[in-house]
């Protein structure tokens, strides 16, 4: 159900808050053992934040942009007084004693915060299968894995356990696990979402953004969770339009750009049939179409895993067992070698000796420099076709779901399916994935990438697309929907 | 002479006085019940993001000034990755390649001659915390974790420990001066590692270095490097070769410990820090601070010297601090003779304070007050002697010198009269020596003096007294 049903819903007193919660409890409870999307539910809390907004709104009529709406919480987001793992065994038994930002501004607009989703620990994964718990499962397909790293968010909104979830996106993790779990994620422009409280992978790259099922849905949140924030220095001070006022359905004149580099190889063939039946749908609205190239495209990948690792290098560094986490050993150097080797999984300790090495002295100019000047070569490709054109789309991913285990042993190929989300962190550009039907059983994921600070223009194209194409319905849960 | 030359750099550390740490709201006061004074973003905690406070950054600026640096356009922050407790995130926010201040320098005098030493740079940091060692068990206090630092390299350019000392202490006076720290070595609001190496004298190729550390006080820094250029010179004379080390001085036992080796040395993987935005600083934002600058020890010491006549030596004593500098000008400005000022306050008054143990500002004595004083001279109403008694008041109750001299009936008796009759009692009574003055024995008339300041307790002008002893005697 979206937030506005929900809204006219709690208008008519049709429904209360504190069944709206209820409902989003149990359904939490029935659907955690079959897709285990859930690191903590906050049952309490959440009953005692109904409880208090059902009696705040007996009294006023004033009420939040997302009052009594039901929402996930990336398990990378700190939540004071709830666990705050990342996924991780060395997190384990952490509690934040504060919220971040967006989380702050969740309660403010009197969301209530059912549980904390699974995700790859650390935010480190495309496929949730290094969570540090437990994998998380498709709820089109239990055999296969939701995306990651936000797998867990995705997971919880496609059940209908939630109505949207917040995720955080890197090289893809909003996007990329919303294609695979047929609705939709939304990436913003980097500066857009302060990053406070989220515990960083790669700070140059993170971003908070909405789950949800609608793209007004995921207007309704970014509108709650934007704007500058005096704790995070690298969000933008720049004024927040209004997300749900773009939702026009008008796309005319609007100047497509679809990059060839992006259905090129490697692209399967039923996920390139519906973007393309995409494109054609958003032509018969009145949108311009060209084809375009992204020369230095090809380079994304392997730019983003020199830059990703390094920063998160330095980043995971922290987690030492001195402060806080889970301390395994005796005297110092044990206790980094145990607590650190015991506390983090495998994908983790790959990318932390990645990026180790790509920092060290000596080889700093090969991998490091060199990938920050390909960085800015990726961005000059977007600015070069942003010059003429509105918006650029394509796949999100270029593969449907795949199943539990066939990638996991091949780290390469997995890092090679983020292809055509990564650039966009790198040139930190808002973009968004829609569901654009299904190949073989499975959704596939619409990626419409638009400006710095576009996402009124990015909204408002997958807006008209949806509504155009149609909603794709919520899984039922355990078997291949044919 | 030795057959060597000595080489040293020195690394200065200085804790800016802001009132809060360089990324977050947490007080920086010295001295607190361990851990109080932290927070999340201090503490590294999973998710907090550093927010650079301006204020360090304009006393980052102010010190570079002073300090002769070119104050960079563009800066930026970078991590300096190292695993130790004292870093709640596993690295330090510091300054790589693009410190705030470069190419700097300033002018040292030893034996009387001068000499210009280079700083390389000068770079804004956070500090890191402070580790207990208690038998056993080891326990970390971040309250200074995140106290914004500056770092000041100087080119190699020192050549003996007495040069690195002057140094040092010229630093420490010119920071003093910008008042963007207190400079303490004792509460570690400054610190310095050194780095030391010899060659043959004539060789211009530097020898191989070592790096001393926990030099935690002026005196730290002579003796060790005199340690170590010692045994520098002794390993070179048994033909073998300097290791390049890390070493720490030992103050219990008077000598050097070795830290660790080369083999052992960081790599702290240097890298932009992402959380931070890179730093723009404009022209009038560099003015800005320019015009704050006050004057420095040597604009002073040249200033006191031209136009108050000053020696050199007490130009030198009056500016080593700015506190004591500006309470003299305070003083000559409201009317004082610049000479007797300089007296006063190098005799009598820090005599009183080295004496007490006290610094100018623990007493209640003004620069109005000694002004006062000293015009109370000049006009004849108090001799000399009774302003060193004065003065003593004034330092203890804050009282203005001439309500002191009124209320202990203090004033000079200039009244012939009243000297006179005190004149001829004590010609009276030591006619030997009225017989001596009289035979041309002219230095006599300072006992006769004497008797006489001592029956009037002090108080009669001691000209007049003089003035009246000669006109009796000649009679």
């Amino acid at each position: 159900m979206s937030i506005r049903e929900i809204h006219r819903q709690l208008a008519k007193k049709e429904r209360k808050v504190t069944e709206i919660v209820e409902e989003s409890l149990t359904k939490i409870k029935e659907v955690q053992p079959e897709i285990g999307a859930f690191l903590a539910i906050n049952e309490e809390g959440a009953r005692e934040a109904a409880k208090k907004l059902e009696q705040k709104l007996s009294t006023t009529l004033e009420r939040g942009l997302l009052a009594a709406i039901p929402a996930g919480v990336k398990d990378n987001l700190c939540t004071e007084g709830i666990t705050t793992t990342c996924a991780s065994q060395l997190l384990a038994n952490y509690q934040p004693i504060y919220n971040a930002t967006a989380v702050e501004k969740l309660l403010a607009s009197d969301a209530i915060i059912v549980g904390k989703t699974n995700m790859d620990e650390f935010a480190m994964g495309s496929s949730n299968e290094n969570s540090g718990f437990h994998p998380v499962k498709n709820p089109w397909d239990v055999t296969r894995v939701p995306g990651g790293s936000s797998g867990g968010s995705a997971a919880a909104v496609a059940s209908g356990a939630v109505t949207f979830a917040l995720g955080s996106d890197t090289g893809g993790s909003i996007r990329q696990p919303a294609a695979f779990c047929g609705i939709v994620g939304l990436k913003p422009t980097y500066g857009r979402v302060s990053r406070f409280g989220l515990v960083a992978f790669a700070s140059s790259l993170d971003q908070i953004g909405p789950i949800t099922q609608t793209v007004e849905d995921a207007a309704y949140v970014l509108q709650t969770i934007s704007g500058h924030d005096e704790l995070d220095s690298t969000s933008v001070n720049k004024e927040v339009p209004d997300y749900l006022s773009a939702l026009t359905g008008d796309i005319k004149g609007l100047k497509v750009a679809v990059p060839r580099e992006m259905l090129g190889e490697g692209i399967d063939p039923g996920v390139k049939e519906q973007v393309e039946k995409a494109v054609k749908q958003l032509e018969e609205l009145g949108a311009h179409i060209s084809e375009v190239s992204l020369p230095n495209l090809e380079y994304a990948v392997a730019t983003y895993y020199i830059l990703a690792p390094a920063e998160a290098s330095s980043n995971l560094a922290r987690f030492d067992g001195i402060r806080y986490g889970v301390r395994q050993g005796k005297n110092l150097l044990d206790i980094y070698e145990q607590t650190r080797s015991q506390g983090f999984g495998a994908e983790v300790k790959r990318r932390i000796m990645l990026g180790t090495y790509a920092l060290s002295s000596g080889y700093y100019d090969a991998y490091y420099l060199k990938a920050q000047k390909a960085r800015t070569l990726i961005k000059q490709d977007f600015d070069n076709i942003f010059a003429e054109y509105d918006v650029i789309v394509g796949p999100t991913v270029p593969t449907t779901a795949y199943r539990i285990g066939e990638k996991i042993s091949d780290p390469l190929t997995m890092y090679m399916d983020d292809l055509c989300t990564i650039p966009m962190n790198l040139a930190g550009l808002p973009a968004i994935s829609v569901p654009a039907g299904l190949a073989q059983g499975l959704p596939v994921g619409l990626q419409i990438i638009g400006k710095a600070f576009a996402e009124e223009t990015v909204l408002r194209v997958a807006h008209a697309y949806e509504q155009a194409a149609g909603r794709l319905e919520l899984p039922a849960l355990g078997g291949v929907r044919a | 002479m030795s057959k060597y030359e000595t080489v040293i750099g020195l690394e200065v550390h200085v804790e800016l006085a802001t009132n809060t740490k360089i990324f977050c709201g947490c007080s920086t006061s010295f001295g607190a019940p361990a851990n109080t004074q932290t927070c999340p973003i201090c503490l590294g905690h999973p998710g907090v993001l550093p927010v650079l406070n301006k204020q360090a950054v304009n006393f980052a600026m102010k010190a570079a000034m002073a300090l002769n640096c070119q104050v960079a356009e563009d800066t930026k922050f970078d991590r300096k990755n190292y695993f130790y407790p004292d870093s709640p995130k596993a690295y330090q926010i510091s300054q790589f390649d693009k410190p705030i201040g470069e190419h700097g320098w300033i002018d040292i005098e030893v034996d009387g001659e001068t000499k210009r030493i280079g700083i390389t740079r000068l770079h804004l940091e956070e500090d890191a915390g402070k580790l207990n060692h208690d038998g056993d068990d080891s326990l970390v206090d971040f309250n200074r974790v995140g106290v914004p630092l500056i770092e000041i390299v100087s080119e190699p350019d020192l050549r003996s420990p007495k040069e690195a000392k002057a140094y040092l202490e010229k630093i420490k006076s010119i920071i003093q001066y910008t008042g963007v720290s207190d400079v303490k070595m004792e509460e570690g609001s400054l610190r310095c590692d050194a780095n030391i190496s010899l060659r043959p004298v004539g060789e211009e190729k530097f020898g191989t270095k070592t790096e001393l550390k926990n030099l935690n006080s002026f005196r730290n820094v002579e003796r060790a490097l005199e340690f170590e250029e010692v045994r520098q010179a002794e390993v070179l004379d048994d033909g073998e070769k300097v290791v390049q080390q890390t070493l720490r001085w030992s103050e219990e036992q008077n000598t050097i410990k070795i830290m660790r080796s080369k083999e052992e040395a960081h790599d702290y993987r240097y890298f932009p820090e992402p959380d931070l935005v890179s730093l723009h600083i404009d022209e009038a934002w560099k003015q800005a601070i320019q015009a704050e600058l006050p004057e420095l020890p040597d604009q002073r010491i040249a200033k006191y010297k031209s136009e108050f006549g000053l020696p050199a030596y007490d130009a030198g004593v009056l500016t080593s601090t700015r506190a004591l500098a500006d309470f003299f000008e305070d003083t000559v400005a409201k009317g004082a003779d610049p000479k007797l000022a300089a007296n006063w306050l190098l005799s009598e008054v820090l005599g009183f304070l080295n004496n007490q143990g006290l610094e100018l500002k623990d007493t209640l004595l003004t620069s109005a007050h000694l002004a006062e004083m000293i015009t109370l001279i000049q006009k004849g109403t108090i001799s000399s002697k009774i302003a060193k008694d004065v003065l003593k008041e004034v330092l203890v109750t804050g009282k203005k010198p001439a309500a002191i001299v009124e209320e202990k009936g203090w004033v000079q008796i200039s009244d012939e009269g009243a000297i006179k009759a005190a004149v001829v009692e004590v010609l009276d009574a030591n006619p030997k020596i009225v017989e001596e003055l009289k035979s041309g024995r002219d230095k006599v008339i300072g006992f006769l003096v004497g008797q006489v300041m001592k029956a009037t307790k002090g108080k009669a002008n001691p000209q007049l007294v003089n003035q009246l002893i000669r006109q009796e005697v000649n009679q």
